[in-house]
């Protein structure tokens, strides 16, 4: 279901859609199915919250977009920005595609930034790549609008990246993501090695920045706390598949998919102490994973016979809100 | 009776003397001690720079004071016999952060828990050492025929991370310092770590201390709480109550900031702070970055005073109130 | 066996460095079997000859086999770089553990002296020494020793570096916690995670001690008789080989020498992917 955009006319075509993805990894032991068989739909202007645990398969969903998958991994699918397949493109026209229309912030900003060259440099480096030209002036003037745009001080501009604190090298990667106004901003755990008060206000940066530049977001993380300051949709990922995706007041409110109802019920709320209800079992391997639903082993609702033979489909429970759970049918 | 551990009037410094313009402060005369009979589960809360990794590896002797001195059983650890030296370490445990960085990747995981066994004389030979094992496995649901005899590498975070946990159940320590326990450990795991942490403390009376930066782990699982800036207590007491209504400007920020997964519960205004991350050398620590403070608080540095519910936080604010000198801070944690 | 041999597949560097070290074994022990010792030294009437049926090599200036003076030369350089490796290796293990672990006063006189000695251009100590011994004629185990006194420092400061960061980690203090004491700790600890570091490192001290031994007896300093690759190369220069156009008598000790180097350096790099597990190619 979509949400018409406030300010301006946009059509109700979804800005990017995302359709079977499939991220394998054919190693020696076996092939790694990362992601496997993904659909999701990003509105214009709008805020996705994608969270998983390790092995979930979100980072590597991520990188998919961008197309920033390695040897021996392939991707298959179809990954649409405003009609064009991203699968598609040339790696030239790719190349252009990343940073102008998605960009992303990335995990651990410390290792991001390149150590021996100045801000103002590694800013500068990104719009020149994409054929931005102009005066001196005119490219420091870049420089600073962005600076304040991410509240750091112009003189950031001329410090090395070992002279600023965490959450300023992460605002600096947001700066960089951002200065070409691109579609969609892509940010994976961009708080994760932050302290709680510069994590919340990093993150109300990047949220203002969505707002104001009227951006769309795909917020990636398994922090749920964070998921619920910050994305108006979430997606729940399980074993490479989507669990569940919906409204995010509507998953915290309701929560479908028995993994979705058990992550939800683990986490500490104001009011509810020494309430402890974690979830059995480990997360599953998904090296050559076997077919039927992977959440089957640590499952409270699990049907035998029916959850280990085929994965189920994905039922609209809700207007929007979708659950891939053979609780809901999808046989 | 001497209480388990004490930090007394411990100041640590890094980069030079106490008092040079390079050392940095990293504890600042810390008062603090673990008493018998009190088996409460305490976080030490703060952010980078607070301090509280400090102060753990004070308590557990992996750093020298610069001043003051740490106390096990009332006696100096670093002037300690052998034997005490002995009895110290089989006491006083800890789970640390880094699920696989406490395995030396070279030995079965098994190693974790049969050394100190052995060392402390746990168990009178393998049948028994073995069982001892099995047995906290389970505890910690965890099966020892998919666990024992592999190598870190070979299980994932959470597996280790029991396993540690394991480790600490087998010895009972007289206590138990974890540090930043779940923090590297997946979402659907941290609520069955906590709970091994909780039982351990209610079912063996183990008081533990848990040292965190993430308040939402900390309310869940604690009984008391001190908020730690700078290497100085801001506040301390009772963590419901600190947690609902801090009492101090800089426990208000943090706890303004704790993401709660709840969408009824959002980040509320934007807060004025001022950006920045040098502490005061004069007066309140906190002061630069306190949108209430005033001239005073330049001046002198603010003693404990007891806030109105029974938790108490150093500002001048409530001046006036009863002071809580640092030699009593335990008094803000009293029995249940 | 079979993961071994996968393993290796993975890491040709190491694979092909330790075959080829294999060969040159070989070929010295292997290869005695086939010869006379007596070829090497003895002086014929065939000077200079290119290689034949009867000299495989060809022959030198003084009419020596070169076969045979390869295949118990690169013995010799082999035991030259040996000796000077070990002792090397174990002066830098007893110095950099003491230094790394202890820390303190002990760690800044041992810092000092390692610091102090690498200062000094070890070419110069070496010729300073051969120079006292200018009469003597040296063995080529003497030879080894000579040149072990320039090849402890290296290792010592490495090794230091690696237990300082390995004393940091979380399983060192585990280990503490468990009630471990000191020494256990470095003996149980430590070392055997330092193992391929430490063989990695007794690759490089081999090499060193090897290109030092070359140095030294390219100027003629070393076992004058004794045909190691470096006298060779000696006795090339002064018997003006390149003018002369005697090939094979250049070829021969520089393909050994080449061969040696460059097997050792594989294998270094082999180990350093092993010690070092963030360089290993992932699964």
């Amino acid at each position: 279901m979509t949400q018409p955009n406030s300010a301006t006319l946009k059509t109700y075509l979804p800005l990017l859609e995302i359709k079977d993805l499939r991220t394998y990894f054919y190693v020696k032991a076996g092939t790694v199915k990362a992601v496997d068989g993904l659909d999701l739909t990003l509105d214009s202007g709008t805020k996705l919250g994608l969270v998983g645990e390790s092995g979930s398969g979100k980072s590597t969903m991520a990188l998919s977009i961008m197309r920033m998958i390695r040897m021996p991994g392939t991707i298959q699918g179809q990954i649409m920005l405003n009609g064009v397949d991203l699968l598609k493109l040339s790696e030239d026209e790719m190349r252009k595609t990343r940073l102008s229309e998605i960009a992303m912030i990335p995990q651990g900003a410390m290792n991001s930034l390149n150590p021996v060259m100045r801000i103002k440099n590694q800013i500068i480096d990104g719009m020149l790549d994409h054929g931005i030209k102009g005066s001196k002036r005119e490219m420091m003037n870049r420089v600073y609008t962005l600076l304040e745009r991410v509240e750091l001080s112009p003189r950031v501009a001329n410090m090395y990246p070992h002279e600023l604190s965490g959450g300023m090298k992460q605002r600096v990667t947001v700066a960089i993501a951002i200065s070409l106004r691109p579609k969609i901003l892509i940010a994976d755990e961009p708080t994760s090695a932050l302290d709680v008060v510069i994590q919340r206000q990093v993150m109300e940066t990047i949220t203002g920045l969505v707002r104001d530049l009227d951006l769309s977001m795909i917020l990636i993380g398994h922090d749920m706390g964070l998921m619920a300051q910050s994305v108006d949709r979430l997606a729940v990922m399980y074993a490479g598949k989507l669990a569940e995706v919906g409204a995010m007041k509507d998953l915290f409110a309701e929560p479908f998919h028995p993994y979705t109802r058990l992550l939800i019920s683990s986490l500490p709320v104001l009011g509810q102490r020494g309430v402890f209800q974690g979830i059995p079992g480990i997360p599953p391997s998904v090296i050559n994973p076997p077919p039927g639903c992977l959440f089957r082993a640590r499952c409270p609702n699990v049907i035998q016979g029916v959850c280990d033979k085929t994965f189920p489909n994905y039922v609209e429970v809700k207007p929007g809100h979708l659950v891939a759970c053979h609780l809901y049918g999808g046989a | 009776m001497e209480p388990i551990v004490e930090l007394r009037n411990v100041t640590k410094v890094f980069g030079g003397k106490i008092g040079s313009p390079n050392a940095v402060t990293a504890l600042e005369d810390m008062t603090f001690s673990v008493e018998p009979g009190y088996p409460h589960i305490i976080t030490i809360a703060g952010e980078s720079g607070s301090g509280k990794t400090t102060m753990m590896m004070l308590l557990l002797g992996f750093y020298e004071p610069s001043a003051g001195q740490v106390l096990y059983n009332g006696k100096d650890i670093f002037k300690q016999k052998k034997e005490d030296m002995l009895d110290f370490r089989r006491n006083v445990q800890a789970v640390f952060q880094d699920p696989f960085a406490v395995y030396n990747p070279f030995y079965k995981v098994d190693n974790l828990l049969s050394i100190p066994i052995k060392n402390f004389g746990l168990a009178k030979n393998k049948r028994e050492t073995r069982d001892l094992m099995e047995e906290a496995l389970m505890r910690v649901g965890l099966r020892p025929e998919e666990t024992l005899g592999r190598y870190p590498h070979q299980l994932s975070g959470g597996q280790r991370q029991r396993i540690a946990v394991a480790r600490a159940l087998v010895l009972k320590p007289k206590l138990l310092i974890a540090d930043e326990p779940v923090s590297m450990v997946d979402a659907s795991l941290r609520a069955t770590l906590l709970k091994n942490l909780r039982d351990m403390n209610q079912e063996y009376s183990i008081p533990i201390l848990y040292i965190t930066h993430d308040l939402t782990t900390a309310y869940h699982v604690s009984d008391y709480i001190i908020v730690l800036y700078h290497g100085s207590v801001m506040e301390a007491g009772d963590v419901e109550l600190v947690i609902r209504t801090p009492k101090h400007p800089y426990t208000q920020l943090l706890v303004n900031s704790i993401p709660w997964p709840d969408p009824n519960h959002l980040w509320g205004e934007a807060q004025e702070i001022t950006r920045g991350r040098q502490a005061a050398r004069h007066g309140c620590k906190f002061a630069p970055r306190c949108p209430k403070a005033f001239d005073l608080c330049t001046q002198k540095v603010p003693p404990l005073y007891l806030t109105n519910g029974g938790h108490a936080a150093s500002c001048f604010l409530y001046e006036g109130n009863p002071v809580v000198e640092k030699a009593d801070l335990s008094s803000l944690f009293p029995k249940r | 066996m079979r993961g071994f041999i996968d393993y290796v597949k993975r890491n040709p560097a190491l694979g092909i460095g330790m075959s080829m070290l294999l060969f040159l074994i070989l070929f010295t022990t292997v290869g005695r079997l086939f010869i006379d010792p007596q070829n090497a030294y003895k002086q014929t009437i065939f000077l200079n000859q290119p290689p034949s049926r009867e000299h495989p090599f060809g022959t030198d200036a003084q009419g020596r086999d070169l076969f045979t003076m390869m295949v118990l030369g690169t013995g010799m350089t082999l035991q030259i770089g040996a000796i000077a490796g070990a002792i090397g290796l174990g002066v830098g293990i007893v110095l950099g553990f003491v230094a790394g672990y202890a820390g303190g006063f002990v760690d800044t006189i041992i810092t000092s002296l390692i610091d102090i000695w690498m200062t000094i251009p070890s070419f110069l100590i070496l010729i300073l020494i051969s120079t006292i011994l200018v009469g003597v004629d040296l063995k080529v185990t003497e030879m080894g020793l000579i040149v072990a006194i320039v090849s402890w420092a290296g290792p010592a400061r490495a090794i230091r570096a690696q237990v300082l960061s390995m004393r940091e980690r979380p399983f060192v203090w585990m280990a503490k916690l468990g009630g471990m004491r000191t020494l256990e700790i470095v003996m149980k600890e430590l070392v055997p995670n330092l193992l391929p570091f430490l063989v990695m490192s007794l690759s490089q001290s081999v090499y060193g001690g090897i290109m030092a031994s070359l140095g030294l007896e390219a100027l003629g300093i070393g076992a004058r008789r004794e045909p190691t690759m470096g006298m060779t190369l000696f006795y090339v220069n002064y018997y003006s080989a390149f003018l002369l156009g005697l090939w094979w008598w250049i070829l021969a000790p520089v393909s050994v020498i080449v061969l040696t180097l460059t097997s050792l350096v594989l294998t270094s790099i082999g180990l350093d992917e092993i010690a070092n597990p963030r360089r290993r190619r992932k699964v």
